[in-house]
Parts: C-alpha cells; structure tokens; sequence
C-alpha cells in the first residue's frame, strides 16, 4: 500500500471524536464560565468599581480560580469534558500558565518554573502582541492620512 | 427579568466563542494551540474595524472573557496610547490594558507552584 | 535473499520475571498478577523520573531475587525507556553493579532487549542476562505532550502511556525458551498523528509478521497466541484487515498488550495502553506464566515502537516505527 492510500484508509477508519457531544459541552461549559466571569464583574462593579477596572478583576477572579483547581488536579479533569469550553476563555491561558510551572517546579524555580512558563501560553502573547503592534502602526498611519 | 436575559446573552454569546473553537479542533487538523493564536489575532482584528466594543457592550462578559477579548483588549490599549503619544504608542500600549491578566497568571502560576505538585492521573 | 530470521542454536530459557506497576495498572484487568505496585506512582521519590527509576529498579532487583540469584551472577543487563538520553535507566541502574547496555526502541525496547538478550546467551557471551524496561505515565507526558496538569482532550485514537517496569532473566533454567528473533525494519508509512501511534506502528508489524511467515515454514495457525506491544485497539484493527487483505489470517489469535493492561470502556484510556512498560509487564506477569502453567505453548511476540520525538514532530515529520519478532516455545 503506498503512503498516500495508507494515509487516507487510516483516515477513513479512525473513530472520530464525538463531536455533537463535544460541542454541547464546550459551547455549555465555556457560556458558563463568562457566566462566572459577569457574576464578578457586577459584583465588582456593585462595590463601586468603575468599568474597566472591574472587568480587569473580574478576569483575574478566573485567573485566580483557575490556577486554583489546576494545582489540586481537578482542571484537567473538567476540560477533558469541556474540550474549548475552557481553552477559549481566559481560563485556558491560566492553566497553560500554571500546569506548565507546577509541572516544571522539578527542574527549579529559575531554570524550570521560570524558563518554562510561557512554553504552551507563549504563542498568544507573541502573536497578540505582533498583531496589536502591526494595529497600532496602520492605526498611526490612517490617523496622520486623515487626521 | 432584564438581568436574565443579560446572563442568557452572556451564556449564548460567550458558548458560541467555544462552540466555533470546538468544531475547528474537530473537524480540521488545527491544533488547539493554533486555535487560540488565531483568538486573540481574531480579537485584535475585529475590535480594530469597530465591532468588537459593541459586541463587548452587547454581551458583556460572553465577549471579554474569551480569548477575543483579550485580543480587543491589546487593540485597544494601542489605539489609546496612539491617539495619546503618537506611533510609539504601537509599542507602549499593547499591555496598558492587559497587563492586568497577564501579571495575575503569572503571578498565580508561580504561588501554584510553590504550593502544588503535579499528581497521578486516574 | 536471506532469511533474516534468527534462530538461536542455543537458545535461552527465561528463569524469571518480575513486574512493577502504577495504581491504574493494578486496577486493571490483570491488576492482581503484577507483583508490585505504588498507589500514588511516586515510589518514594520526589520527581517522575526518578520515580520511573526507582521502579525500574525494584523490577530488576525482583526479578534477579526470583531467579534465586545475585547481581555478581548476572553477566549483563539490557535496558530501555522512554525518556531521553535513557534516563530513566541510566539512573535506576547506577547503583547496580552490573555492565549495562542501554536501549531505544519506544514501545518495542522490551523485544529489542529479549532479541539482544537471547543472541547474547546463544552465542556464549552471558551465562546469564537480565532484560528490564519501562515507562510511567507521568514523566512521558512531561516529554511528548503537556504538563500534566494541563486540560486537554484526547481523539479517540490516542493511547494512554502505562506505568510500569518488567524484568526478565534469561538463562540455563526456566520452561519458557527463546527460539527465533527477527529484527524488525524501520517502516514509515507518513502517519504524523501522535494521537494515532497505532496507526503509524500497523505497518512495521505487518512487515516483520508477513516477513516471518515468508521467510519460516510456520503459519499462523501454528501459534498459540500473536501478541503485539502495544498497538492498542486502533493499530490492532488495522493490523488483522491489513494482514487479512495479504492472505494472512491472524483474527483468532491475535491479542495486544495495551489492550489487556487497561479496561478500556471503564478506565477511559480511549485506544488503550503504550509505552515500553506496556508489553514488558504484560509479557513478565501475563504471557509467560501462561506458558508457563502450560496453557499457551507457541507464543510470537511483536515489540512495536514509534521513534519520533516531539522535535521532529513540530517539523512536520511523519512517525517511523518498527516492531522486533520474538518466538516463545514453552
């Protein structure tokens, strides 16, 4: 059998993931966890936060939270149901954050913890970061063309 | 009754962003990884055309909580720092508003490893 | 064209084996026969690869105890893991006092190690040789995929890495004996799906199987049991249709060891166990005392092993693989 045909015969008969299952879960759980996140923001803005503040707290509330339940080991066991239902909020770069230095804290806190915490979280702040530069500079631009 | 279906369209919004996620991981070869790069680019593209800040006014947290918003978010400090200081504020502004998040995960991550170890699977 | 197939002239007999597993091992379908296990899979140790160690270790010291000897007996130990550099045995062996030979061949390193182990004893260079391997869950995790801590979801083809060491001692005692070996080829077929190493491993088994029959006057229907290790339940489909479409019947007897290590419904492992601890325990603790209470007489057994690393992987290499042949007559 050549390369190609075995490639699309292994295709063919893998079982795929079960993706109505899947995508009820994520699309519940991840509503969810925003549900979560307005719960804070009212909340903080009850206590008489202004706006943006207390959206800023309401994210580090799930920050918080979720580094929480990835150092008791009940995280990955939520997102094994939840699938992007947690990857796609915030609550998704939290735990790449804190699996990835719980998980390093054996090789030291410089070389390991340090060196390794952006190892999985790395790739959105890199690429956030190019695309925000690259806004700012045709955002600068269109500003001086048309005042 | 307002509040409900305030949270209704934060849970139907905010689900959507991870629904669409779940079907791109699925269906296609992308790797979750690329899946988020992709969700904050989305975000710093979407909030620099104007739609993003009435879709955060409209679903609250169903849009600021996803890795969209953090994209609007980086979007959004640039824009202010520009309007402010100029093209520097391409650079300066990128983490004015997001660096709030960012420090949190760090820090929690690191006061998650002073504490925790990894454990077992079951 | 040569046979390539080695027969051992004389051939050693395994005088003992020893296993040690993790928790999820022991709650498996063969949980009770491995003689030693670790509830929370530390052994003790602070890190997972000293853990891994440190029951590589125990399977080796148990195992030379069994066969009623000392480490001043044994003429050379053969052994593999997983984790780079061969760490994981590296380390455990330090403070035995015996010459070392370190494998690398994934998942197939425990039939490497019997393949090595019986040519050695054959041809006169050991009196005695001790064959160890093993994986652990938690360090393989750490070094081909995520932190374990981290929430991601597995395809349904994805394997889960077991925790556990097998030692083997070949010698001059024992009912179970090393016939013939055939080494395997490496076979890439362009599988590039870590979560579908059955996959990628399918093809190397059909080579070296289809190259035994070809090459041996012996059938299928010659053997007891076919086991392979560890193709899991999607690589084990594939391999019986495939070995089917070439005239080669192997439904009736086929077994694998990542599908009998785990309950696969129950433990959610989805396409059932790897690692170079898979078929080493399942081997040491299931197989050979089978044949050796008599119930299984001819035994083929298929180390299969994937050989890429996470580098190559990201470069968008395929995974090549390779499975080793080792014929058990009781």
């Amino acid at each position: 059998m050549k390369k190609q045909e075995y490639i699309e015969y292994v295709e063919d008969r893998a079982k795929k993931s079960p993706i109505v299952k899947n995508c009820i879960c994520a699309f519940s759980i991840g509503g969810l966890i925003c549900i979560i996140g307005q719960i804070f923001l009212d909340l903080y803005s009850f206590w008489g936060l202004e706006k943006q503040d207390a959206s800023t707290l309401a994210s580090i509330s799930l920050i918080f939270l979720t580094a929480l339940l990835t150092g008791i080991g009940v995280f990955d066991n939520i997102a094994r149901v939840a699938g992007a239902g947690t990857l796609v909020p915030i609550t998704g770069f939290a735990n790449a954050i804190s699996s990835q230095a719980i998980d390093t804290k054996s090789e030291g806190y410089v070389l390991g913890v340090g060196a390794k915490m952006f190892t999985i979280a790395g790739p959105v702040l890199v690429f956030s970061t190019i695309s925000g530069v690259l806004y700012g500079v045709i955002y600068y631009i269109c500003t001086v063309i048309w005042g | 009754m307002e509040i409900a279906l305030k949270y209704l369209i934060v849970f139907l919004v905010g689900g959507t962003f991870s629904f669409i996620a779940q079907v791109v991981i699925d269906k296609t070869k992308v790797t979750p990884a690329r899946v988020l790069v992709t969700y904050v680019c989305v975000g710093v593209f979407l909030s620099a055309i104007g739609v993003y800040t009435p879709l955060k006014e409209f679903a609250n947290a169903g849009a600021s909580v996803p890795l969209t918003g953090f994209g609007s978010l980086i979007a959004e400090g640039v824009r202010r720092a520009v309007d402010e200081r100029g093209l520097i504020g391409a650079l300066t502004g990128v983490f004015s508003l997001t660096s709030g998040g960012i420090a949190a995960a760090i820090v929690f991550g690191f006061l998650a490893s002073l504490i925790f170890s990894s454990k077992p699977k079951r | 064209m040569k046979s390539q197939i080695i027969k051992l002239n004389n051939p050693p007999k395994i005088s003992s084996t020893y296993s040690v597993v993790g928790h999820l091992e022991r709650q498996g379908p063969l949980g009770a026969l491995f003689d030693e296990f670790c509830q929370d899979d530390k052994f003790g140790k602070d890190t997972w690869e000293q853990a891994e160690s440190e029951m590589q270790l125990r399977a080796v010291q148990g195992a030379i105890k069994r066969a009623g000897l000392s480490d001043c007996n044994i003429d050379m130990l053969l052994a593999g893991d997983l984790l780079n550099q061969c760490v994981g045995s590296n380390y455990a062996l330090a403070s035995i006092d015996i010459p070392y030979l370190g494998l690398y061949g994934a998942c197939s390193t425990c039939a490497e190690g019997l393949t090595l182990g019986a040519c050695l004893y054959s041809g006169g260079m050991a009196e005695y040789c001790g064959v160890v391997t093993s994986s652990h869950y938690c360090s393989s995790e750490r070094q081909f995929r995520f932190p374990l801590e981290y929430g991601g979801q597995r395809t349904p083809t994805a394997q889960w890495t077991t925790t556990g060491s097998g030692a083997f001692v070949l010698g001059n005692e024992g009912k179970v004996k090393i016939c013939e070996a055939m080494i395997g080829k490496v076979i890439d077929k362009g599988i590039k799906d870590i979560n579908n190493m059955g996959a990628a491993m399918a093809p190397s088994a059909i080579d070296t199987l289809t190259r035994y029959f070809r090459n041996s006057n012996h059938s299928p229907k010659d053997f007891d049991l076919i086991v392979t290790g560890d193709l899991g339940y999607e690589g084990s489909e594939i391999l019986k249709d495939l070995l089917l479409g070439e005239g080669v019947d192997i439904r009736e007897n086929h077994t694998d060891c990542g599908l009998l290590i785990f309950k696969r419904d129950e433990q959610d492992v989805h396409a059932g166990g790897s690692g170079c601890g898979c078929s080493a325990v399942v081997m040491a603790s299931h197989i050979v005392p089978r044949m050796e209470a008599g119930e299984l007489k001819n035994v083929l057994f298929l180390g299969t092993g994937a050989l890429m690393s996470p580098t190559t992987l990201f470069q968008g290499g395929s995974i090549p693989a390779i499975s080793h042949l080792v014929h058990l007559e009781a």
